[in-house]
């Protein structure tokens, strides 16, 4: 038995540890059970799913810039009968919470994803993605506009009863409106943050190094761009929040945690050191057993703050 | 796959500004095939982020080989590191070349650093096929002869044996190429691939080609390096998990 309580709850979602997997670093699962013990983690998020297969961008999908890495992947991903089909034996074999981050164009398109994944046991929650900056059809036109937001998180709300997350574009000027809406619509947790958009050139060819053009910024360069949003959230609007954003130690787990994190998100660091969350858990617990934290739930929204 | 800490136990410069680390990795030396490839963190910290792929050059024992020039930042903080310094090291990853097929000899088709998986393919198949290779580069500096055996040189300055591409110089061989069974085995820049498939397409000859895209993680959960493949046209293969070497007619180079 763990001396301290690493438990933590994200609306009706209850987790063994605050410790996740993002969506778009683990796949679906597989390749990374090769380096760590799924079961030891609090969940895993799927790479987004959509409707339909998706190919995704041509190369080059991927520049890394100082202290991060640019990304357009381009929602590649199998689509959701070939996941129910393919996927879900792989990790039904894991006690460990799966989390369907779910990508669509249209509000029906998200609604009818739901619907197909909706009574899937092995699915513990839903996680929408109105974020994804990589996607010229869609996406980043929902994560920027407060209404939209609101339509798909009333609509998937009425499509499920499972535990419903909207993960939120940093692209915005008041990140704590759209976790507002999400409320009042019913959502019953927000993700913080998806990839801050950017780009990057070529100085001798004068192109893009990206396909897409645009891409998403990840890694430890965007941290405190998310810590600020996960904060601006927590003093404005009474929602769990899940904190991403350049996690790249135990260090940052306990910083997103007292910045207003219920649980937090591991991404980038998984394409590093694929071990790397396993050993964050244990060392998360190290960290509560020093400071005498006896629920390690106790630390969200601990921050001390004079103005 | 492993997540190791080796160490460097020897350094070589074997020709001007190719650099050649000699690490001590008993676990991945006693599985990595040849064209397989290692995922490096060259530094202790975050800067370089992310790690940085090399094929497997040559293994002996142990050991394994690497073999880099200075590209960017994370090759500029490799060509430091000394004998005694440990690389973090993901591998072996992808998959490598098929040396088992029904052939009598392995015609080896390099460009420049191209070069680099090939030592340990020659050091597999020296005594059971005949090798023939063809080794290419901008100039003498790029053509690079380490470890490689019964080997025809070509430069685009013509400073060594042969002035023009190394497919130019491949076709010269044409007639003695089709008068035995030969697989092709060949690394290079994407414009060299493209010229040795067009060569192997009309010709018909067997050949692999090991490939190269940027690339995150090196084992499939980032997505960042597809290839087109010429048997499904609605989903990419992976160059880090399918490849990195492929077939030269599943992909589209």
């Amino acid at each position: 038995m763990s001396k301290v309580d690493l438990s933590v709850k994200i609306g009706p979602l209850k987790l063994r540890n605050p410790v996740m997997l993002a969506s778009g670093t683990v796949g679906y699962g597989n390749e990374i059970s090769e380096f760590c013990d799924l079961n030891k983690l609090g969940g895993i998020v799927t790479k987004s799913l959509s409707l339909k297969p998706r190919k995704g961008n041509p190369p080059q999908r991927i520049v890394e810039t100082p202290a991060g890495m640019l990304n357009a992947i381009g929602l590649a991903n199998v689509g959701v009968e070939e996941f129910i089909k393919e996927k879900i034996p792989f990790l039904k074999k894991y006690d460990v919470p799966l989390i369907c981050n779910i990508a669509a164009s249209t509000i029906e398109e998200y609604v009818e994803c739901i619907k197909i994944l909706t009574n899937e046991e092995t699915i513990k929650a839903f996680e929408i993605n109105v974020s994804c900056p990589n996607v010229r059809e869609g996406g980043l036109q929902f994560g920027n506009n407060i209404k939209a937001v609101g339509k798909v998180t009333e609509k998937v709300r009425a499509a499920t009863d499972k535990p419903l997350i909207i993960k939120l574009s940093p692209n915005v000027s008041y990140i704590a409106e759209f976790a507002e809406i999400v409320k009042k619509e019913g959502g019953d947790a927000v993700s913080a943050i998806n990839t801050l958009v950017g780009t990057a050139f070529n100085i001798f060819t004068k192109k893009p190094k990206i396909y897409n053009v645009n891409a998403g910024l990840s890694g430890p360069a965007i941290k405190p761009v998310a810590l600020a949003k996960v904060l601006e959230i927590s003093r404005n609007v009474h929602i769990p929040i899940i904190g991403i954003g350049g996690i790249m130690n135990w260090k940052d787990v306990i910083e997103f945690m007292i910045a207003g994190a219920s649980a937090i998100q591991i991404g980038t660091l998984n394409f590093i050191d694929p071990a790397a969350s396993e050993k964050i858990v244990k060392e998360i617990e190290d960290y509560c057993i020093q400071t005498g934290i006896d629920k390690i739930s106790e630390l969200t929204a601990s921050y001390l703050i004079d103005k | 796959m492993f997540i190791v800490k080796s160490r460097i136990v020897e350094k070589k410069e074997p020709q001007n500004k190719i650099y050649l680390l000699k690490i001590h990795s008993p676990e991945i030396a006693s599985i990595i095939q040849p064209g397989q490839f290692l995922n490096i963190h060259v530094s202790d910290d975050s800067y370089p982020l992310l790690r940085r792929p090399f094929s497997v050059c040559d293994v002996e024992g142990e050991n394994i080989y690497i073999m880099f020039n200075i590209l960017g930042e994370g090759t500029r903080i490799l060509a430091k590191k000394n004998v005694g310094n440990s690389l973090d090291i993901l591998g072996p990853l992808g998959v490598g070349f098929n040396l088992d097929d029904d052939y009598e000899t392995a015609v080896i088709v390099a460009g420049g650093l191209g070069a680099a998986p090939f030592p340990y393919v020659t050091r597999l198949l020296r005594n059971k096929k005949k090798i023939l290779s063809f080794i290419g580069g901008k100039t003498e500096l790029d053509v690079i002869t380490y470890g490689m055996h019964n080997y025809k040189t070509a430069s685009d300055d013509g400073s060594v044996e042969f002035k023009g591409t190394v497919i130019d110089l491949l076709k010269t061989q044409l007639q003695h190429l089709q008068n035995q069974k030969i697989k092709i085995f060949g690394c290079g820049p994407t414009a060299m691939l493209r010229s040795l498939k067009q060569f192997c397409m009309e010709k018909e000859f067997n050949c692999e080609v090991s490939t190269e895209c940027a690339m995150a993680c090196g084992f499939g959960i980032c997505q960042g390096c597809p290839i087109e493949s010429t048997k499904n046209k609605d989903k990419y293969l992976l160059v880090c998990k399918n490849g990195p070497v492929f077939n030269i007619k599943d992909v589209i180079l």
